[in-house]
């Protein structure tokens, strides 16, 4: 027993891992997923703090516009609507990625993909309309920490985009070898965090914001 | 079963249990309706604004919770059969300690300093 | 707008003698090195086996010189100091002007915590842990070599800031609205932001990259409560920098936004609230000193439980004590600003939940003595530094504890008294806890022994140097002198201030003897050989392999079977085992990635301090790019070959076996 052991530990120790056995994958596969399960962890941390922190400002308005004149909770419902879309495709890309279908996995990356730039597109919008109104994050603490909470995940959902743009490349040009799937989980653990910081979102943010 | 024993076969099932953690169609199904239902009634409570102010951030805050646990089990997959899935699933409840502390004190603390200055 | 945005020639500070006479003594020096590394064609070494090395126990030995040197910069700041306070009493202005004091008083904070602990405890992490939980290497070792040079491109940048514009003069926590650009407008808090951010950064990486390897690479039979206790010290201090250090990030960010884009969360105007700054910072920062400090309590259960030559006593309820910390450590922030004015509630409860976790330490206080109780303890250096730290750092404990009443910290917050306490449990606890550990990993990582005799002086330097240059703090708190004073005309302080340099330098010897001791041990190195691995008749896997180890560790993975797994096999007969045969160790080979990507990095940084627009697009890019690039290399492993392990096998294990018969 120990000596097998010992030997997937003798594979699992390195983490180069890119032309060699099959098993190897796996496992440093999993050390990889699961480090960016804990990086993730951290970004929750982040998200926190800038939480914590338009929790303690959101009043300070300083005489300008508060939630309630700002937030148009329709144009918010299909912004959340194009998320949660994106994240079901993306579970459908998965799907089709662990079943080796490569075809059916860049579709489906391409169709989370649109479904991604709808919401950054909608939230680009939105801020260019609040700053075109003079009511830019210069304009108060309230303003100031929403355009930053809101930027903040709209900033990792862009970053996410190029991630898969990225990966649609990749899976075009290598196929879905152990370690481009390994890659698409981590993406995937990352777009439906991104979708859970987003229940928070617009939950505190605007809903919260515009009783 | 020995620790030993245990991380011998947990490492011989990185296969097995890799095929279970990214979930089945149906699991994403039953996910997304359930987000979409939760989605629906904090946005119809609000918007609608039928309710008293306490009555809706009480139902927009128990959505929301559900919700995250929806997306957990159903879209992050994060379970404890497995014991990948346990150190992912205890790495989280950790973190969702800590911020439950580090976010509900400095509220605390902000809006008691803010009531001393009569603010 | 120029090219070269807020960088002109007016940035190198011409007129301040003593920044130019070190600039010239940094530039000689640096010449001189560069000198002798061409001299003895070693650019070569330098290139392929340390900056691109990814073998932890190498980034280790990088780490501690980094700390090292950082803590000759941050000792210079402190003897600056008390030189200064010892001269400017009775209305004398000393030789320090206050805005030249007020960054040295900065820069000493940040480079001591930021850059001289946090890389030495990294460091010690780095060549140990791997080692002690029988693996190969980290789980990321690629992202290990990118952490140590984003950690070393933030102490690039601090040092660049001596002589190119200025640093913060806010004090090393940059409080706004001080911090903000109304009231500091030059460039010096932003070297402290962007400084903080990149090592920061790097810091995460590697608590992240620690964390796998704990969980996911230990040796087979090594189940958590398994572990040595240096690893589980070392495994809560990094799931503590995991869920801190990105609060540090978010609160610099904020800082960097308010500064660069006119926002407001912590300005005077406009709704902005400095307080949250204060806050979120402290959330970070007492995490932070329990990061320092874990570590160094597990350094010193290794080294009492090997030098009483028995096992540790309460093992069990050592682990749990750390973990207690470790949360409590994240409800106890306010005690560092009670007098912010929050209401009575507030201050009881963080005052009550401080008082709290005095009693884990307090637990791992009596485990050490229950150690020693009934063993032959054997009075080395490491032990020498372990018993100072015992005494002392249980006075910095106690006067925590009285800090820790509001109503009494009401009088003695930002007094002298503050700055005794905390230097008492960080000199007394980390930086003992680190030296401590520097003697005892020191032939295992270089080969061969230190030299006990100047050792020995260095510790009675420091500890007596500690006790005579912070003891009178403790009086000038009470005396009502403040912190960040740059001149003061109170006749009753002025005798405590001259003792308190007197202190200072008795401790520069303490750090000199121990620059005599790396040289006088590396003459003596033949006499000082390690040859069998195990100079101390150690307790886990880190000794069973040779010294330095073999660059794979471990030719077959260790079973485990005991927490003192290598006493365990000892004792059964299985250690020094020649296999009949080794079967290839699949490696990760070296790379240049880690050291471009932050040099791109830190470009970044530089070029936002200065607002250079262009060359801050061209760093951030240029690193994404390389980073992109490593992700498709595919030349990045080799296997070591059989003939290869079995004759470093050999090699080990008959010096070994003749070491242990002699």
């Amino acid at each position: 027993m120990s000596t097998i052991t010992a030997d997937l530990n003798t594979l699992s120790n390195a983490q180069g891992h890119v032309e060699a056995h099959d098993s190897e994958h796996h496992d440093t596969g999993g050390n990889t997923v699961f480090g960016f399960w804990l990086y993730l962890m951290t970004d929750c941390l982040l998200f926190a703090s800038f939480f914590a922190t338009y929790a303690v400002l959101f009043m300070n308005t300083a005489g300008g516009v508060s939630g309630k004149d700002i937030f148009e909770l329709d144009f918010v419902a299909v912004e959340t609507a194009a998320l949660l879309l994106s994240s079901i495709t993306f579970g459908f890309a998965m799907i089709s990625a662990h079943s080796q279908k490569k075809a059916a996995t860049l579709t489906w990356l391409l169709v989370t993909f649109a479904f991604g730039a709808v919401f950054i597109g909608m939230e680009v919008y939105e801020f260019h309309h609040l700053i075109a109104h003079g009511n830019g994050p210069q304009h108060s603490a309230f303003l100031t920490s929403f355009f930053s909470l809101v930027g903040l995940h709209g900033l990792h959902v862009t970053a996410g985009l190029i991630w898969m743009t990225i990966m649609m490349i990749e899976v075009v040009r290598r196929g879905l070898n152990p370690q481009t799937v390994t890659r698409l989980s981590c993406l995937s653990l990352f777009w439906h965090f991104l979708d859970v910081v987003w229940i928070c979102v617009f939950t505190v943010v605007y809903l919260m914001g515009a009783m | 079963m020995s620790h030993s024993e245990s991380h011998v076969i947990n490492n011989l099932e990185v296969h097995a249990h890799d095929t279970q953690s990214h979930g089945s169609m149906k699991d994403y199904f039953i996910g997304f309706v359930l987000s979409v239902i939760l989605t629906a009634i904090p946005f119809w409570a609000v918007m609608s604004g039928s309710f008293s102010k306490p009555a809706t951030v009480w139902c927009i805050v128990t959505m929301a919770v559900v919700q995250i646990w929806v997306h957990l089990k159903y879209f992050l997959h994060l379970s404890f059969k497995t014991e990948d899935g346990k150190a992912s699933s205890l790495s989280f409840i950790f973190s969702a300690i800590i911020i439950v502390m580090v976010v509900g004190l400095s509220v605390w603390i902000i809006y008691e300093s803010n009531a001393m200055m009569m603010y | 707008m120029s090219l070269l945005g807020k960088l002109t020639l007016d940035a190198i500070p011409f007129h301040e003698p003593i920044i130019m006479v070190t600039m010239t003594v940094v530039a000689v020096l640096g010449l001189l090195v560069a000198g002798l590394v061409t001299k003895y064609k070693k650019w070569g070494v330098l290139w392929h086996d340390w900056i691109t090395s990814i073998d932890h126990k190498r980034l280790g030995v990088m780490y501690i010189i980094l700390a090292l040197i950082m803590l000759f910069r941050g000792f210079a700041d402190a003897i600056m100091m008390r030189l200064q306070l010892a001269m400017a009493t009775g209305g004398a202005s000393g030789y320090l002007p206050p805005e030249h004091y007020d960054q040295i008083f900065t820069a000493h904070g940040v480079i001591m915590i930021i850059f001289m602990a946090m890389p030495f405890m990294i460091g010690l992490m780095n060549i140990i842990l791997p080692l002690q939980i029988g693996a190969r290497d980290v789980a990321f070792p690629f992202l290990n070599n990118l952490s140590f040079w984003l950690t070393a491109g933030g102490a690039i940048l601090i040092n660049i800031s001596l002589f190119f514009g200025e640093f913060a003069k806010t004090g090393w926590v940059a409080y706004p609205p001080l911090s903000e650009l109304s009231f500091s407008p030059g460039v010096g808090v932003d070297y402290y932001i962007w400084a903080l951010q990149i090592s920061g950064l790097g810091t995460l990486l590697t608590s992240v990259n620690f964390l796998v390897t704990v969980f996911k690479m230990r040796a087979p039979g090594m189940t958590l409560m398994k572990m040595p206790i240096f690893t589980w010290a070392c495994t809560w201090a990094n799931i503590l920098i995991a869920a801190s250090f990105p609060i540090l990030t978010a609160v610099l960010a904020m800082l960097t936004l308010d500064r660069y884009l006119d926002f407001h969360f912590f300005t005077n105007e406009l709704g902005g609230n400095a307080m949250m700054y204060i806050n979120l910072f402290w959330a970070w920062g007492h995490p932070e000193v329990y990061i320092l400090i874990l570590p160094a309590f597990g350094i010193f259960s290794e080294v009492i439980s090997t030098f009483a030559g028995k096992r540790l006593f309460g093992y069990k309820s050592m682990v749990y004590a750390s973990g207690a910390i470790s949360i409590l450590g994240f409800i106890v922030w306010l005690h560092h600003f009670f007098t912010m004015g929050s209401s009575a509630n507030v201050n009881a409860f963080f005052g009550v939940m401080t008082m709290v976790i005095a009693v884990p330490t307090g637990v791992k206080l009596f485990n050490w003595l229950f150690t020693m109780y009934r063993g032959r303890l054997r009075i080395t250096v490491p032990v020498l530094w372990t018993l100072g730290f015992m005494v002392t750092f249980t006075i910095g404990g106690m006067t925590g504890v009285l800090l820790a009443i509001p109503g009494a910290d009401y009088v003695l917050h930002n007094s002298l008294f503050l700055i005794a306490h905390f230097h008492n449990t960080i000199i007394g606890g980390a930086v003992f806890g680190y030296l401590a550990g520097f003697a005892f990993w020191f032939p295992k990582a270089m080969g061969f022994k230190l030299d006990e005799r100047w050792g020995r002086r260095s510790f009675w330097c420091w500890l007596i140097g500690f006790f005579v240059a912070f003891m009178p703090l403790y009086v000038l708190g009470f005396l009502g002198m403040t912190r960040r004073l740059n001149h003061t005309n109170n006749p009753d302080w002025n005798m405590w201030l001259y003792i308190a340099a007197g202190g200072a330098v008795i401790i520069m010897f303490g750090i000199l003897f121990q620059v005599v001791q790396l040289v006088v041990s590396f003459k003596n190195r033949e006499q000082l050989d390690d040859t069998t691995g195990d100079p101390w008749n150690g307790h886990t896997l880190e000794w069973a392999s040779a010294s330095p180890p073999q660059y794979y560790n471990f030719a077959k993975i260790p079973h485990v079977d005991d927490i003192d797994a290598w006493t365990d096999m000892k004792e059964k007969g299985l250690a020094y085992k020649q296999e009949a045969s080794y079967s290839p160790i699949h490696m990760p080979k070296n790379t240049p990635a880690g050291v471009l990507m932050s040099g791109a990095l830190t470009t970044f940084c530089f070029a936002m301090i200065w607002h250079i627009w262009w060359l801050a697009a061209f760093g951030l890019l240029g690193a994404i790019a390389i980073f992109i690039k490593r992700c498709y290399t595919t030349d990045v492993d080799y296997y070591v070959q059989p003939d290869e392990i079995v004759e470093l096998e050999t090699a080990h294990n008959t010096a070994a076996t003749k070491g242990v018969n002699a």
